[in-house]
């Protein structure tokens, strides 16, 4: 089923309180610009190597992440508007977002003509989170009853007591409390399931997967740092039947090379035009590239334990650095104008956002106010003399030095104070500064979305304890409402009460949001328009070749 | 001679284990944590993390983790990158690549180095040699990168001539691009290498004695002059084999050859200290050996060398 933008609530309140059916057909996701296309050529694309086996509950990153997405399929998918259709679920029902039944179409196989019972998923779901298999994404079942004594380190133990198989074709999911969201989730990697044949020999099968999606990995398809080829898989009923005749992925090592090939038409579709590009890539693709956002974004992390940034005074300090950006300006002088700046802590493609939050003033260009609250938390308790305000940043990925200098230039001008970049050369180093909580200053920080909801942006990030809670912000407030949300009866309910929790944020402003994250894409002359979708990455299935 | 060759080959052991060490050590030291950066900035479960470090030891200290290295290494066996592949599959995919490119780069610049190097040589002061003097300097001033873009963007998206980048399996036709790119530089040293012998050797004693024995110019120029004007060229071109077999990270980069200057690039970056060691190890071998051709290559070159 594929839901329209505007029915998109309401069909989601329909997975959780009714039932979700099927519907018959399975060209669902008819698209503008793709009719009269040629379906038995392939088309190219660009890729990373995968930085993991093909295994779904231990890819975290892209590169690998495109291709299990297109090999597996699992309980839901998502459409272009990051709207959930049902994949392999019948129906997933629930009373009280604790208790979940889910029901699976029958008669579904993998690519290799096994069936697909509702064991695959419970097993594969065990696997992921049993701490003895160490697979990255792990944490995902950590809603899940039983995840606790699974996941415990040495823990021997593999099956979680939340998961029950009632039959072939239905089980039970017990929470280990309420989660609203719980089905957003489910069209993620880490829930697709797995065939009986994997777990013989898994390090194998993660280097030749044998899945349920839309395509197959060709024999012999995955030639490391090269190339990730794939063909369509027959057995496939889903929604996002193949268009085309297979999927082939050239893995750069850099999107620069990338652009190149897609100028030349040597490959046919980029979804990441290299900044160098970003200036002139709508006249190089005139009528052949887009530009739209997706669920991501990017922010600077005040980090709560450090101690100009305590109590009240820190308070306002973090609105004033929040209100001395000017957002647009870097914007239009460092991205040519690419994004969007950020009214909020989450992403306009997601259901349940809303561009008019009370308080999201704080995160408009304010001089006049900002060097206001900054003199006055000076009154409270005085900024350090000569103290360097800085904002530390991996440098080793494009982009991120120029921005982040802009950015403390404005600081610096509109509150009087020095501050500057401080580069760490690896992407390693920066994490381990920011994990090991051995920051002196702000850092870069942001966000992508793993499944389109509002409380991905919000739990993972600003929860107390929470992992990725980089600047360990912690507000009973805060929480409360997180709770309540996610016990609403509907995701759209929950979406409601969410956003109160965004307000408190905007108050307390643990991270300062600067823009919305967009994708820069564009496609050969080979290929017809090419869709995007609400994570940046282009609907593969959908496209058609020339 | 051969003592002398085996003697070289016993003092690749001191120094390949002295490499390996100054290297595991050096990876050892940067800052950053490895695992950390594998999450990528999302959670994730401590159990995860603890079955990770123990997985490729980093959850010991230095000297245990190197001697389980070199405990490895002994039953041939180079460990696993982060994402669990053999190190020593990863390099046998990435090194055929880069031996085609370094080959080709090497060939074009011994080939035309030395060629317009003598002719340059000769005809000292001359038009010829004015120009290729300059646009030696020219190649020499511009950085590989900006020859390397602007090439991929003329030859490559503009005129069409060839693939702008490197496809999969790296044929020969498509590393020709990169490998100009890669071999213009040094091409441009070893013409000024050799013009420089050349012109200095014409005015040496045994040439106006072999011109007098009524040789034949061609005679003079390959057989006495070239010959002995070739050890400085040959050191340099040694040298640069050795170089260029360590990978072109920039060219590689912008033509997208999956050799093992990326590969060494990002592996430094990940801080997967199995990969930086045994690129680093392999490349000791190639350096040392590479620097026993040259020197025999003196031996035949000026036979005045002898080695016993």
């Amino acid at each position: 089923m594929r839901f329209s933008r505007t029915s998109k609530a309401l069909g989601v309140a329909a997975v959780l309180a009714m039932s979700l059916t099927a519907c018959g057909g399975s060209t669902g996701g008819g698209n503008t610009g793709t009719a009269g296309g040629n379906t038995s050529k392939a088309i190219t694309a660009n890729g990373t190597e995968p930085q993991n086996p093909l295994l779904p509950a231990n890819t975290n990153e892209v590169g690998g992440g495109r291709v299990m997405d297109l090999i597996f399929s699992g309980l839901v998918s998502y459409d272009a508007k990051g709207a959930i259709q049902n994949e392999l679920a019948q129906s997933i029902e629930t009373k009280d977002s604790q208790h979940y039944t889910i029901k699976l179409k029958s008669g579904e196989t993998f690519s290799d003509g096994t069936p697909i019972t509702a064991k695959n998923f419970v097993d594969a779901w065990n696997f992921g989170a049993a701490a003895k298999n160490a697979q990255l994404n792990s944490y995902f079942f950590e809603s899940i009853k039983g995840y606790d004594k699974v996941s415990a380190e040495k823990s021997t133990l593999d099956k979680m007591e939340g998961l029950k198989v009632v039959d072939d074709t239905t089980f039970t999911v017990d929470l280990a409390q309420p989660e609203s969201d719980f089905p957003l989730r489910l069209g993620y990697t880490a829930f697709y399931p797995l065939p009986e044949s994997a777990y013989k020999d898994i390090k194998a099968f993660g280097e030749n997967p044998v899945g349920d999606g839309p395509y197959k990995l060709a024999a012999g398809g995955w030639k490391h740092d090269t190339s990730i080829t794939l063909i369509p898989n027959d057995k496939y009923n889903g929604p996002r039947k193949a268009k085309n005749g297979g999927v082939t992925f050239t893995l750069y090592s850099s999107p620069d090379a990338a652009y190149t090939d897609v100028q030349s038409d040597n490959l046919d579709v980029l979804d990441q035009v290299p900044p160098s590009g970003l200036q002139n890539f709508k006249t190089d693709f005139k009528g052949r590239f887009v530009n739209q956002p997706y669920a991501g974004n990017a922010t600077m992390t005040i980090p709560s334990y450090l101690p100009e940034f305590k109590g009240e005074a820190g308070q306002m300090r973090r609105q004033a650095i929040s209100m001395s950006i000017n957002r647009q300006q870097i914007i239009d002088k460092i991205f040519y104008g690419n994004k969007k700046p950020a009214v909020d802590f989450t992403s306009p493609v997601l259901d349940g956002y809303d561009a008019n939050l009370a308080g999201n003033d704080v995160l408009k260009y304010n001089p006049t106010k900002a060097k206001e609250l900054w003199a006055a938390a000076d009154k409270i308790s005085p900024w350090p003399a000569g103290k360097v305000f800085t904002i530390t940043s991996n440098i080793d990925g494009a982009g991120n030095k120029e921005y982040i200098t802009a950015m403390a230039n404005q600081i610096a001008t509109t509150l009087g104070i020095k501050a500057q970049l401080n580069p760490i050369a690896t992407f390693k180093q920066s994490r381990d500064l920011i994990n090991s909580k051995k920051l002196t200053g702000a850092s870069r920080a942001g966000w992508q979305a793993d499944y389109p909801s509002l409380y991905n942006f919000l739990g993972p990030l600003y929860g107390t304890g929470a992992g990725s809670n980089d600047g360990d912000y912690s507000s009973a407030a805060f929480d409360a409402k997180l709770k309540e949300g996610l016990s609403a009866k509907t995701v759209e309910d929950g979406n409601k009460i969410f956003n109160q929790a965004q307000e408190i944020l905007l108050k307390d402003l643990p991270v300062v949001p600067l823009w919305y994250q967009a994708v820069q894409g564009v496609w050969s002359n080979n290929v017809n328009t090419v869709e995007f979708g609400w994570n940046g990455v282009p609907l593969y299935y959908n496209i058609t070749a020339k | 001679m051969v003592m002398f060759t085996l003697r070289r080959f016993l003092q690749l052991i001191p120094v390949f284990f002295g490499a390996t060490l100054l290297v595991y050590f050096l990876v050892f030291a940067t800052p950053g944590d490895p695992i950390a950066a594998l999450s990528g900035g999302k959670p994730m479960a401590p159990a995860v993390e603890a079955a990770l470090r123990a997985q490729y030891n980093l959850d010991q200290p230095f000297w245990i983790q190197y001697g389980l290295y070199l405990k490895n290494l002994v039953t041939l066996n180079l460990g696993q990158t982060f994402s669990g592949q053999d190190v020593s599959a990863v390099i046998g995919r990435a090194y055929p690549v880069t031996a085609r490119l370094a080959i080709m780069a090497l060939s074009i610049e011994a080939i035309f180095g030395v060629l317009f190097g003598v002719i340059a040589g000769l005809r000292k002061g001359k038009l010829f040699d004015g120009t290729v003097l300059v646009a030696s300097l020219v190649v020499i001033a511009v950085p590989t990168f900006v020859l390397g873009f602007v090439l991929q963007l003329v030859v490559g998206v503009q005129l069409g001539w060839a693939r702008p980048t490197v496809s999969g399996a790296a044929p020969w036709n498509e590393l020709l691009l990169p490998a100009i790119v890669l071999g213009l530089v040094s091409l441009a040293y070893v013409i000024r290498l050799t013009r420089a012998s050349i012109s200095e050797n014409m005015n040496a004693d045994y040439v106006r004695t072999a011109t007098a024995k009524g040789l034949s110019r061609t005679r003079v120029v390959v057989v006495h002059i070239l010959r002995n004007s070739l050890i400085p060229v040959v050191t340099f071109l040694g040298a640069d084999l050795g170089a260029l077999m360590g990978g072109a990270i920039v060219t590689e980069g912008i033509f997208n050859v999956p050799g093992i200057g990326n590969l060494l690039y990002k592996a430094i970056l990940k801080g997967e200290s199995a990969t930086v060691v045994a690129v680093v190890g392999i490349l000791v071998i190639v350096f040392v050996v590479a620097n026993l051709v040259v020197d025999l290559l003196y031996a035949w070159l000026d036979p005045r060398i002898r080695y016993v």
